[in-house]
């Protein structure tokens, strides 16, 4: 984006979106909110289904390779780790922003992207080396369903990137004072994210090694 | 995103506009007040909810012709007019054209038009948003009929069945264009229930709590909820029928073990509840005409609304019954059954209500009314042979025949198509400033009725007798001649009753009696302002005390708030919903012909989507923007 059109929004007559006097909310709670939570149980539904995809086709591939003879643990978990780690940048920056530290707040933004930006990169190498191993879409029912499901949330995690990385540029042209509540609701969404992947990595990852070298 | 409108303390005689020339990346914001521009780049809730109707009325038209020519095909055995693939084409989109790009749009057109009104709100929350919704909507409804002339349209039914629409058994694009499509069609109707949802949470008038609400905002509510927690559920198994296809995914091939079968559970895990997506507004519509052509309150009104979100509730529990015949085993079976059986409690228990509302009332039966009655009367019935589908026993006789054509076009046609036809009569004056001609309404709607019911209730004797949906021919000893024939007629009756109601809407635009702003002697917020009312709504917000409060304002003497020497902030109108929804539609367009040749249509795929990320972007640096109004300047300067 241009930094010409960055300082659009600029003026403020009388439109601020947030918490000023003349927002109308018969809640209380901001509109932007309420559209972010209806969404996430929106999305619920959304992975709802491709988890339960993934439940009830699993064991049902008719020829390997099986989950059991490609997933590797520890790699996802290090990269688990990082994406829940992120959510917790996440949280330091919309506290940042809350107080309008914009010099913390763009340190915690930034390095919630990278972390994200870095499962995504675990992810990129998850999907070649199980792609060398013999697993594609279209092998068996483990790889339509393992690159669906866990593809759409690799989506999710990108698009919350780009988002979080647009408020990052952002914030070094455009006025932050009014936006706190725009970063929160891009929190929801990324917390959301966070919290769908550990529901993802217990039914594709740690359900599967249950009794496994145990 | 976009904010709503507010009010903003200014001193009266402050410059009536806020720097609105400010550039965005298009150069400065669309500005004019009128035109095909200001239509294209609107925000105002009632624009965008007349072309919705527009839009919707288009595709009814559309939808019906593909109805006639079915019939046509069906008039006498063994014809040849439609035959094959051809007849396949017709019925499928038939069902989703009616479907999605005619009743479901048309609901949208009420929820946008009177929700706001109704609440007492100047706009929705979010005016892009809201825009956004309708050129999404646009481009997919274009895109799924482009596929008439770009080698075939959809040919596996509405309900899109895999493996029939599966890669191994269904070559070409015609599926590709039906999945995208609806895709497209999904991403609209979930930002439109997002704004909805969160325009009826948050932007009612102060005073007006839940149980304040006109009963058309909380079916309007029930039913958006819906949306949001039903489209998922189609969206993922339309993107893993769209891996099959495009990617070579196994999710419904049996030949690798997948089960064809989940299509089925996770299309209707949609499917039902948007039955009563496509049920609940028509009710809440009729909830509104009954008690105002009574001269009564809606009697219950705490019941009806609790029966509409029982509804809602129970139309997840249910969706299997439309799979009885699947093998799905008897426990199964018989648990669908009891919920089927179940959820007809609270629509009989609304349908009481409704005969209360009108019991011992001074009733006028002009045709919004007639057309709440006729809901009442063909809704049961098509709620009786809902009920006897529950009877899994009978639903095994019944499965895949024209007793269930006859049925859901008692619901949905007798059904909503009535309650919608009723809130158009009923809320053309609000909307145009003219009533409906009566004459050509009365001749309109009894040509409905009768066209109607001619047309569908033949169809429960056929289906009895045994002929089964979607085939294109009959042989002539089966004894179905007569009512094939009889039922064709029929459905072009039906059809010129449609063609009255156009005419009348055209004639009495421009000829009608002019409203005035009550012309019902109505019970809620909309009838308190101009017919059609002022860009602003409202010129102060009420304070609303009662239950239908305007009502009890007549009645008390109470006036409605007049303009405080408060400006008014509109915000401004916007490229940019139209940029995405072009977007979406290049993107969208592209990526059907992945298959053919990944290079060109991957590369026009991302020039869409680089399209729609402009769109995005442009919208977001823009702002709300926007123009302060002073309302006793503007009165009545918008149409």
């Amino acid at each position: 984006m241009s930094t010409a059109s960055a300082v659009v929004d600029q003026h403020h007559g009388g439109h601020d979106d947030h918490h000023g006097h003349e927002e109308h909310s018969f809640t209380g709670i901001p509109s932007k909110k309420i559209l972010m939570w209806a969404f996430l149980s929106s999305d619920c539904m959304f992975f709802g289904t491709l988890i339960s995809t993934y439940i009830i086709y699993h064991g049902k591939s008719l020829v390997g390779p099986y989950p059991l003879e490609i997933l590797s643990i520890p790699v996802t978990t290090v990269s688990s780790f990082v994406l829940l780690a992120s959510s917790l940048l996440m949280a330091l920056s919309v506290a940042a922003v809350n107080r309008q530290d914009l010099a913390k707040f763009r340190l915690w933004i930034f390095m919630t992207c990278l972390f994200g930006i870095i499962f995504l990169g675990f992810q990129s190498f998850e999907f070649t080396e199980f792609y060398h191993k013999g697993l594609t879409m279209s092998t068996n029912l483990f790889g339509s369903t393992f690159y669906t499901m866990t593809g759409t949330h690799g989506v999710h995690v990108a698009l919350g990137v780009l988002w979080l990385m647009s408020w990052f540029i952002y914030s070094f042209f455009g006025d932050m004072r009014d936006k706190a509540i725009d970063i929160e609701v891009a929190g929801l969404y990324w917390h959301f994210v966070d919290i769908v992947w550990i529901v993802i990595f217990t039914v594709i990852y740690l359900i599967e090694f249950v009794g496994v070298g145990a | 995103m976009a904010t709503h409108t507010d009010v903003v303390t200014t001193p009266a005689h402050a410059p009536a506009a806020l720097p609105v020339g400010e550039p965005g990346i298009l150069g400065p914001r669309p500005t004019s007040p009128t035109g095909v521009w200001d239509w294209l780049t609107t925000i105002d809730h009632k624009k965008i909810g007349i072309m919705y109707g527009l839009f919707a009325l288009a595709f009814i038209v559309l939808g019906g012709i593909e109805a006639l020519l079915i019939r046509v095909q069906l008039a006498i055995p063994n014809n040849n007019f439609l035959v094959g693939d051809i007849y396949n084409q017709m019925f499928t989109m038939h069902g989703t054209t009616m479907i999605f790009l005619g009743v479901m749009p048309l609901t949208a057109a009420f929820f946008n038009y009177v929700v706001p009104l109704q609440i007492g709100a100047r706009d929705v929350a979010f005016p892009r948003l809201n825009a956004f919704s309708l050129w999404v909507f646009v481009a997919g409804a274009v895109l799924i009929n482009l596929s008439w002339f770009l080698g075939g349209a959809p040919n596996g039914a509405w309900v899109g069945y895999a493996p029939i629409t599966s890669p191994q058994f269904n070559v070409g694009h015609n599926s590709d264009f039906w999945i995208m499509g609806l895709l497209v069609l999904g991403v609209a109707s979930v930002a439109a229930s997002l704004n909805f949802f969160t325009t009826i949470i948050n932007m009612r008038a102060p005073g007006m709590s839940l149980m304040r609400m006109p009963v058309f905002v909380w079916m309007t509510l029930i039913t958006n909820v819906l949306i949001l927690l039903a489209f998922p559920p189609i969206t993922i198994a339309l993107v893993q029928l769209l891996m099959d296809r495009t990617f070579g995914a196994n999710f419904f091939n049996y030949a690798k073990g997948g089960m064809p079968i989940m299509w089925q559970h996770w299309f209707w895990v949609f499917g039902h509840p948007e039955v009563y997506i496509l049920i609940l507004p028509p009710m809440g519509i009729v909830s509104e005409i009954l008690p105002t052509f009574s001269r009564k309150p809606l009697y219950g009104y705490p019941l009806i609304v609790f029966s509409g979100a029982f509804i809602g509730f129970m139309g997840f529990a249910v969706w299997s019954h439309h799979m009885f015949t699947a093998g799905m085993g008897v426990v199964a079976v018989l648990a669908f059954s009891i919920t089927t059986s179940i959820i007809a409690v609270p629509t009989g228990v609304k349908i009481f209500n409704w005969l209360g509302t009108i019991w011992g009332g001074n009733l006028r039966t002009e045709t919004p009314m007639l057309y709440a009655l006729s809901f009442i009367a063909m809704f049961s019935i098509g709620g009786f042979s809902g009920i006897m589908h529950s009877a899994a026993a009978a639903d095994y006789q019944q499965h895949d025949t024209y007793f269930i054509v006859a049925h859901f076009h008692y619901v949905l046609i007798g059904g909503a198509i009535s309650g919608l036809l009723a809130g158009l009569s009923y809320w053309f004056p609000k909307i145009t400033g003219r009533i409906l001609n009566e004459k050509l309404g009365l001749a309109a709607f009894w040509t409905f009725f009768v066209g109607f019911n001619a047309t569908f209730f033949p169809m429960h004797i056929l289906g009895l007798n045994g002929m089964p949906r979607r085939i294109y021919n009959y042989e002539a000893n089966m004894g179905f001649n007569f009512w094939n024939m009889f039922v064709t007629i029929s459905a072009f009756i039906l059809a010129f009753s449609f063609l009255l109601f156009f005419i009348n809407m055209a004639y009495s635009f421009f000829k009608g009696k002019v409203a005035g702003n009550d012309p019902w002697d109505g019970r809620t917020l909309e009838w308190a302002i101009s017919s059609p009312p002022p860009v602003y709504n409202f010129e102060a917000i009420p304070e609303v005390t009662h239950l239908d409060d305007f009502w009890h304002k007549k009645q008390t003497g109470q006036p409605m708030p007049t303009a405080n020497g408060q400006l008014i902030h509109m915000p401004g109108a916007s490229y940019y919903p139209l940029v995405i929804g072009f977007g979406m539609f290049v993107m969208s367009l592209a990526s059907i012909y992945l298959t053919d040749n990944m290079l060109a249509a991957g590369t026009g795929a991302v020039v869409g989507f680089l399209i729609l990320l402009f769109g995005i972007y442009g919208w977001a640096l823009e702002g709300p923007g926007g123009e302060m109004l002073d309302p006793t300047k503007e009165r009545g300067a918008y149409n």
